[in-house]
């Protein structure tokens, strides 16, 4: 459990995952913050004004159908608590995470891990950009690995081989 | 040297006082331990919550630059590194040792922003080669680019542990395990744990290191389970194989010079310790001694910096030196906020004592 040992419950998870429906239309932002912290870069990083946040300590909501996948968020969570779920295709979902270690080449199989660091499948990696964050001088990394179907609420890092 | 205020410390609350104490006219000096600015925001790669607008997102070390940058654009301040301060004389100088040589400096305002310094772990072989403070180790890898072992205990899962933890597995070493004698997580926050969770790096709540094998480096480190009365569990023990062992168990003000200087001090757990007394507007028992950052309490960078701002222009204000009372106020108010979160609770409960002190003794 999270207040525990920093592990969130599959309950805890399925608060903050998108509906089946919208991951089914693409890419959109799923928000694993779990604390109330003063902090608030992914508010102002979102260009469509999908994600709100009643104080500097609330906890960000995020109105999935404004949501459009641009991965900004991903970028500015200080937190590296964002991410992005697509289960649009039919080859497998994938899953874009914030990914501040030696890149990985896009098209090289992995190890992916949950949120416990357990390997659970394999991966191909598709994607890896590089996105402002708030400090534009920064950059962060930004990777898409491609998983089994089903995998996109469970895969949250990955491991080379 | 003459100087109207003398600020102790170049990191965010030394580097902030002397930049508000400059912008309203004051003559200062800053001096600075170490050969650059930034104090410990050199250790801190992550990029830090709070106001977007106001530099949330940007990683420690970014700021630390863009700070010292902001220092050396004002001419009135005096930049003096590698230089400690190493005691206040019955003459009123504070004198400054800089590489061997002493300088008096006669200032009309002290501003101590000298930060905090890590606990250390009373447990036999915590002094051979391979124990390190976790703050040790983020400097030796990211001042001096030395990771100084390759298989890592990490003592401690506050956020600066947890941080390490992260830190080590990018530059490539093996953390073997976080232990912590809590049952459950305590200051850390939580999306700095599930970043090293889901990269599998194992934590062990309620568990303590109960011992350090090794002659001349560390061979070896024992963990075992604790009880309600933090004693370990006999059965529970498992030997790791580890080269080197990173202590955090929390920071403690450094009150030195305050004692010297006759600052009262006061004792709040809650803020790492001994502690000056102080209010809000960061003014000591002293008239003219005001304080800043982890000097006067545990809590992190962004607060520190915002302190810092307070100080420099309080000191400012008391020098007769013209300063907007609605900066004050404003950063008065940020800190406040930041200070609301609900994990911050103990801290909370530590600054109403310290608050309750100062009004006591009629601090304004």
């Amino acid at each position: 459990m999270l207040p525990i040992d920093g592990i969130p419950t599959t309950e805890d998870i399925l608060a903050k995952a998108p509906p089946a429906e919208r991951m089914k239309k693409g890419a959109v932002a799923m928000i694993e913050c779990w604390q109330e912290i003063p902090c608030n870069p992914c508010v102002v990083s979102c260009p469509t004004g999908a994600i709100t946040m009643e104080s500097l300590t609330a906890i960000p909501q995020i109105d999935f159908d404004k949501c459009i996948g641009c991965a900004l968020c991903v970028a500015a969570c200080p937190g590296l608590a964002i991410l992005l779920v697509d289960s649009s295709k039919e080859d497998g979902d994938r899953v874009s995470i914030p990914y501040e270690f030696p890149l990985p080449e896009v098209g090289e199989t992995v190890d992916c891990l949950n949120h416990e660091g357990k390997v659970i499948c394999e991966g191909v990696i598709e994607k890896v950009v590089h996105l402002p964050a708030v400090n534009k001088k920064d950059k962060t990394p930004i990777v898409t690995i491609k998983v089994p179907k089903g995998y996109a609420l469970q895969v949250r890092f990955f491991k080379r081989r | 040297m003459k100087t109207d205020v003398l600020v102790i410390g170049g990191g965010p609350a030394g580097m902030n006082a002397a930049i508000e104490a400059a912008r309203a006219g004051a003559s200062v000096i800053l001096v600075e331990r170490q050969a650059h600015l930034g104090g410990q925001l050199v250790k801190q790669t992550h990029k830090f919550f709070g106001w977007a607008e106001k530099g949330a997102g940007t990683r420690g070390i970014q700021l630390a630059e863009e700070w010292a940058r902001a220092v050396e654009e004002h001419k009135n301040i005096t930049v003096l590194l590698s230089s400690e301060a190493i005691g206040l004389y019955d003459d009123g100088a504070w004198m400054i040792e800089q590489e061997g040589k002493l300088i008096p400096v006669y200032p009309k305002k002290i501003i101590i922003a000298v930060g905090a310094q890590e606990k250390t772990l009373p447990i036999e072989n915590a002094d051979i080669p391979g124990v390190y403070g976790a703050g040790a180790i983020q400097t030796m890898m990211h001042v001096y680019g030395v990771l100084p072992g390759e298989k890592y205990l990490i003592v401690g899962a506050g956020n600066i542990g947890v941080i390490l933890a992260y830190q080590l597995a990018q530059a490539g070493a093996e953390v073997k395990a976080v232990v912590d004698v809590l049952p459950k997580l305590g200051g850390a926050y939580w999306v700095h744990v599930t970043k090293i969770r889901r990269m599998g790096i194992p934590l062990y709540m309620k568990h303590t290191v109960i011992e350090i094998k090794g002659d001349q480096w560390v061979e070896s480190a024992t963990i075992a389970e604790i009880d309600e009365k933090f004693q370990p569990i006999p059965g529970t023990e498992k030997e790791l194989d580890v080269d080197t062992i990173a202590i955090s168990i929390g920071l403690s003000p450094l009150t030195d010079l305050m004692y010297q200087a006759g600052v009262e001090l006061i004792w709040i757990p809650e803020l790492g310790g001994l502690v000056p007394v102080h209010s809000e507007n960061m003014r000591t028992t002293k008239p003219n001694i005001y304080v800043a950052g982890d000097a006067s309490g545990i809590e992190e960078a962004t607060t520190a910096a915002l302190e810092g701002k307070i100080a420099g222009a309080v000191a400012a204000k008391d020098l007769g030196l013209t300063v907007n009372d609605s900066d004050i106020e404003e950063w008065k108010n940020e800190l406040g906020q930041l200070r609301d979160a609900p994990l911050l609770e103990k801290l909370r409960h530590g600054l109403h004592k310290l608050h309750e002190a100062a009004k006591e003794r009629g601090l304004q």
